[in-house]
C-alpha cells in the first residue's frame, strides 16, 4: 500500500494483509540497494500470525520512486514519519545492514515507538571499502559484483536455496542492478558516513537481538564487539554457513530467530 | 579487500544448487522419491501453503531433488531461477500460459522444432492464442508482425534443421522497444555454447532430454527466467502484476520482484497443469550436467570433423551448418557462438528421397530415431518424421527438402563415424 510521507507517496508492503486495529506491528527495513522483496517470506508469515506488517521501500528504492535520502539520520527520520503516517503506536523494528543502522538510529531518536530491535548483518561503525564506494559512485556493475561476491558465503554462491527453483544469489543481483543507477552509492555512503551508532546503541533500553552470519565478510562478526559492548545485554545469535545476506542465505534460521524475538518462542 | 570472483561454469555444473545432504552426508544429490513432505505443525503447514516460509509440500509443486536441478540450470544460464517440467514442450507451454491467455498473440520464428510448430499453429489457437510466423533472419519482420495484443517474441537459438542463428541482440531490441519479452528455445546450444541472457533474451526454455541429459534415458524440460524483464513497467502482463484470486490475491511482481514469473509459473502452472518432472528424472539430468562442459567440447570437435568430411563427399549437395563460411549466418555464429555451433546440422543428399532412404538404412553406428543431443550419434529424415505434419508451404519455409538428412553427432571416435557415413553415402547412390 502507499503512504504519504513528508509530502511524497511511498510504497510499503504489508505482507499482503490489511492492517487490523489492536494487533502489534513489526516493521522491516531493507539493506543497501535492495527493496521490500527481501523480506517477503517474513512479511507474509507475520502478517498471518498476529501482526500488522510494514515493509517499506525506502525512498529511491523499489516502488518508492522519490529521490533517495543520503544519510542514516535522514532515513531514520523518514522511518519515524512513516510510522506516524501508518498510525503505529509501537513496533518491533527489524533491519538488515543499512537497514539495521536506520533501525538503530530510529530507536535512539524515538524509543517510545520501538518495543524491540532486531539487527541483522550489522556492525558499528559500518565502513565501506574505497573499491566498493568508488565502483558504486561510478554506477559500475563492479559494485554489484563486489557486493554479491563478498556478501555471500561461498556455499551460498553455489546455491541450494530452500525456496525451490530460485537462485537467491541471482535474484538479489537483479535487485541490486535495478538500484545501481540511483541508490546503491547513496546507501553505501550513508553506511560509511554514519558515526553516531555507538552513541545510539548506548542510549537504548529496549531488548535488542543481533543476528550475524558466521562467514559474513561485509560486516564480519568479530567487528561487532564495540556494538555488543555498547548495547545492554543484547541477544547475539550466530547463524552458521551464512554470509551477509542472511534472509536469503538462511531463511529458516532467520525465521526461527525472528519468531523468538517477536513471539518469544 | 582481497580479490574474489564468481564460481566458474564447470564448477557450477558440478555443484550449483546442492550441498552435501545434511542428514546422511551424501555427496551426490539424493533422489527424494516422495510425493509429499510432513509438516512440523499446523502453522508450519499453513505457512508453506501461503509462501510465508520456504520448503516443500507436494512434489507436483516442488521437490528437493528437482530443486537442485532447477537451481543448477539457472546458475549456468545466469537466471534468477527455473522450473523443471515433464518435457521441453511442457516448459514452452508453461512459459506461454504463465504470460498470457485468450486473445493474446505471439510472434515466432518459423524455423522451429516440429512439436513447437504444432503447439503454436494448431493447439494454442483453440485456446485463443494466435501466432504469426516470421523469418528468423529478419529482425524487422518480428517488428512488423507485432500487434497491440502481442505478448511474446519466440525463437530458437539455432534453427533445426537448417541452422538459422538468431540475432539475439537485434530481436531482443525489437521486443524490448515494444515492452515485450523474448523467449528462446536454447536446447541445441546449451549454456556452454551460448547464454542467451547475456545477449538480451529474457526467458529460456530447454528440452533437458537432449544435450543437458546427454544419455537419452529421460524426458524433461526447463524454463529459466533472467529476472531482467520489468513486468510492471511493461503493463501488458496482468497475470504477474495484478492480484490473482487463485492464490491469495497475490500480486506476484509486487511480492517477488524479479522472480514473479517463476513464482506464478510454479504456483499456478505446475499446480494446475501438473506437468512436473519426476525426482528420478531430475537426478538423471543432474548426472548429465556434471559432464556437460566436457561433452559439448567433444560434440563440437566431432561435428567439425564430420562437416569437413561431408563437404568433401561427392554424394553430398551441400551442408547446412553455421560452422561453414558459406552458411548465411556464419559471421553471426562467430560472434554469438565462439565455442562452436553444436553438433546438430543437416545436409542435402544427391538423389532425393530414395537416396535418403538408402543412406539411412545403410548406417550401422548412427541410430535412426527421433531425438538429438544424445551421446550416441543419431540420424533422421525430417520430411517423413519430425516435420511430417507440416504442410508443403511450412516445410518450404523451414527449408526442409526430400533429400535433407539431419545428424546429431555424438561422442564416438570421429573415424568410426566417418567410416559409417562413408558406407551410407556409397550405398545411397546405388
Amino acid at each position: 500500500m502507499y503512504f504519504t510521507v513528508d509530502g511524497q507517496e511511498v510504497y510499503t508492503a504489508t505482507g499482503a494483509e490489511t492492517h487490523r486495529p489492536g494487533k502489534p506491528f513489526i516493521t522491516f527495513i531493507h539493506g543497501a540497494g535492495c527493496d521490500h522483496t527481501e523480506w517477503v517470506l517474513f512479511a507474509r508469515f507475520f502478517s498471518r500470525n498476529g501482526f500488522n506488517v510494514l515493509s517499506p521501500d525506502l525512498p529511491g528504492h523499489g516502488k518508492s520512486t522519490v529521490a533517495p535520502l543520503t544519510s542514516v539520520e535522514q532515513l531514520a527520520q523518514w522511518v519515524l514519519a512513516l510510522l506516524d503516517a501508518a498510525k503505529v503506536g509501537t513496533t518491533i523494528l527489524v533491519g538488515h545492514s543499512l537497514g539495521s543502522l536506520i533501525a538503530l538510529e530510529t530507536a535512539a531518536k524515538n524509543p517510545q515507538h520501538i518495543s524491540r530491535l532486531v539487527m541483522l548483518g550489522t556492525t558499528v561503525p559500518m565502513s565501506v571499502s574505497d573499491a566498493l564506494l568508488n565502483a558504486a559512485r561510478d554506477r559500475s556493475q563492479a559494485a554489484v559484483d563486489i557486493v554479491m561476491q563478498f556478501g555471500h558465503a561461498f556455499s551460498s554462491q553455489l546455491g541450494h536455496n530452500p525456496v525451490a527453483g530460485i537462485s537467491a544469489m541471482n535474484h538479489r543481483m537483479r535487485i541490486l542492478e535495478r538500484g545501481l543507477p540511483t541508490n546503491l552509492f547513496e546507501d553505501l555512503n550513508a553506511c560509511h558516513t554514519y558515526l553516531g551508532g555507538l552513541e545510539a546503541a548506548r542510549s537504548l533500553h529496549m531488548p535488542v537481538m543481533l543476528l550475524l552470519g558466521d562467514q559474513d565478510r561485509m560486516t564480519p562478526p568479530h567487528s561487532t564487539q564495540a556494538l555488543i559492548a555498547a548495547l545492554k545485554a543484547p541477544d547475539v545469535r550466530m547463524i552458521p554457513n551464512c554470509g551477509h545476506m542472511l534472509m536469503s542465505e538462511q531463511p529458516e534460521a532467520v525465521h526461527q530467530a525472528l519468531v523468538a524475538a517477536a513471539m518469544g518462542r | 579487500m582481497s580479490s574474489s570472483k564468481y564460481p566458474g561454469f564447470d564448477t557450477l555444473s558440478l555443484h550449483a544448487g546442492q550441498r552435501p545432504d545434511p542428514t546422511t552426508g551424501a555427496r551426490a544429490t539424493p533422489i527424494y522419491q516422495t510425493t509429499s513432505f510432513v509438516f512440523q505443525e499446523t502453522t508450519h503447514a499453513a505457512s508453506l501453503f501461503n509462501l510465508g516460509r520456504s520448503g516443500h509440500v507436494y512434489s507436483r509443486i516442488s521437490n528437493p531433488t528437482t530443486a537442485v536441478l532447477e537451481e543448477r540450470v539457472a546458475a549456468l544460464e545466469g537466471g534468477v531461477g527455473g522450473i523443471a517440467t515433464a518435457s521441453g514442450m511442457a516448459a514452452i507451454h508453461l512459459a506461454i500460459t504463465t504470460l498470457m491467455g485468450q486473445g493474446s498473440h505471439i510472434v515466432s520464428s518459423h524455423a522451429l522444432y516440429g512439436g513447437t510448430h504444432n503447439l503454436l499453429t494448431y493447439t494454442l489457437p483453440r485456446f485463443g492464442i494466435e501466432t504469426t510466423f516470421v523469418n528468423p533472419r529478419d529482425p524487422a519482420a518480428f517488428r512488423a508482425a507485432i500487434r497491440p495484443n502481442t505478448r511474446l517474441l519466440y525463437a530458437e537459438t539455432i534453427g533445426n534443421p537448417r541452422g538459422e542463428v538468431l540475432d539475439i541482440p537485434a530481436v531482443a531490441d525489437v521486443a524490448h522497444v515494444h515492452g515485450l519479452p523474448l523467449l528462446l528455445d536454447a536446447t541445441l546450444t546449451t549454456p556452454w555454447l551460448l547464454r542467451p541472457f547475456d545477449h538480451g533474451a529474457d526467458l529460456v526454455v530447454h528440452s533437458l532430454t537432449k544435450f543437458i541429459g546427454g544419455h537419452g534415458i529421460a524426458i524433461g524440460g526447463m524454463v529459466v527466467d533472467s529476472g531482467r524483464f520489468d513486468w510492471e513497467k511493461s503493463g501488458r502482463f496482468p497475470t504477474l502484476t495484478e492480484p490473482y484470486a487463485g492464490f491469495e490475491n497475490m500480486d506476484f511482481a509486487e511480492d517477488f520482484g524479479p522472480s514473479a514469473f517463476l513464482i506464478r509459473g510454479r504456483r499456478e502452472g505446475l499446480r494446475d497443469f501438473g506437468a512436473a518432472l519426476s525426482p528420478t528424472n531430475a537426478f538423471h539430468f543432474l548426472q548429465g550436467l556434471e559432464t556437460l562442459p566436457l561433452r559439448m567440447q567433444r560434440h563440437v570437435e566431432n561435428a567439425r570433423c564430420i562437416i569437413t568430411f561431408l563437404r568433401d563427399s561427392p554424394e553430398v549437395a551441400h551442408v547446412n551448418s553455421p560452422e561453414i563460411p558459406e552458411h548465411p549466418d556464419h559471421a553471426l555464429a562467430q560472434r554469438l557462438l565462439p565455442r562452436g555451433c553444436g553438433s546438430v546440422f543437416s545436409f542435402e543428399l544427391k538423389g532425393g528421397r530414395d537416396a535418403g532412404r538408402k543412406f539411412i538404412e545403410s548406417l550401422q553406428l548412427f541410430s535412426h530415431l527421433a531425438n538429438v543431443g544424445d551421446a550416441k550419434s543419431l540420424v533422421i529424415h525430417p520430411a517423413s518424421t519430425t516435420h511430417a505434419r507440416m504442410g508443403a508451404e511450412a516445410l518450404q519455409q523451414a527449408g526442409i527438402t526430400e533429400g535433407l538428412v539431419r545428424l546429431s553427432v555424438g561422442l564416438e571416435d570421429a573415424e568410426d563415424l566417418i567410416a559409417d557415413l562413408s558406407r551410407g553415402l556409397y550405398r545411397s547412390q546405388k
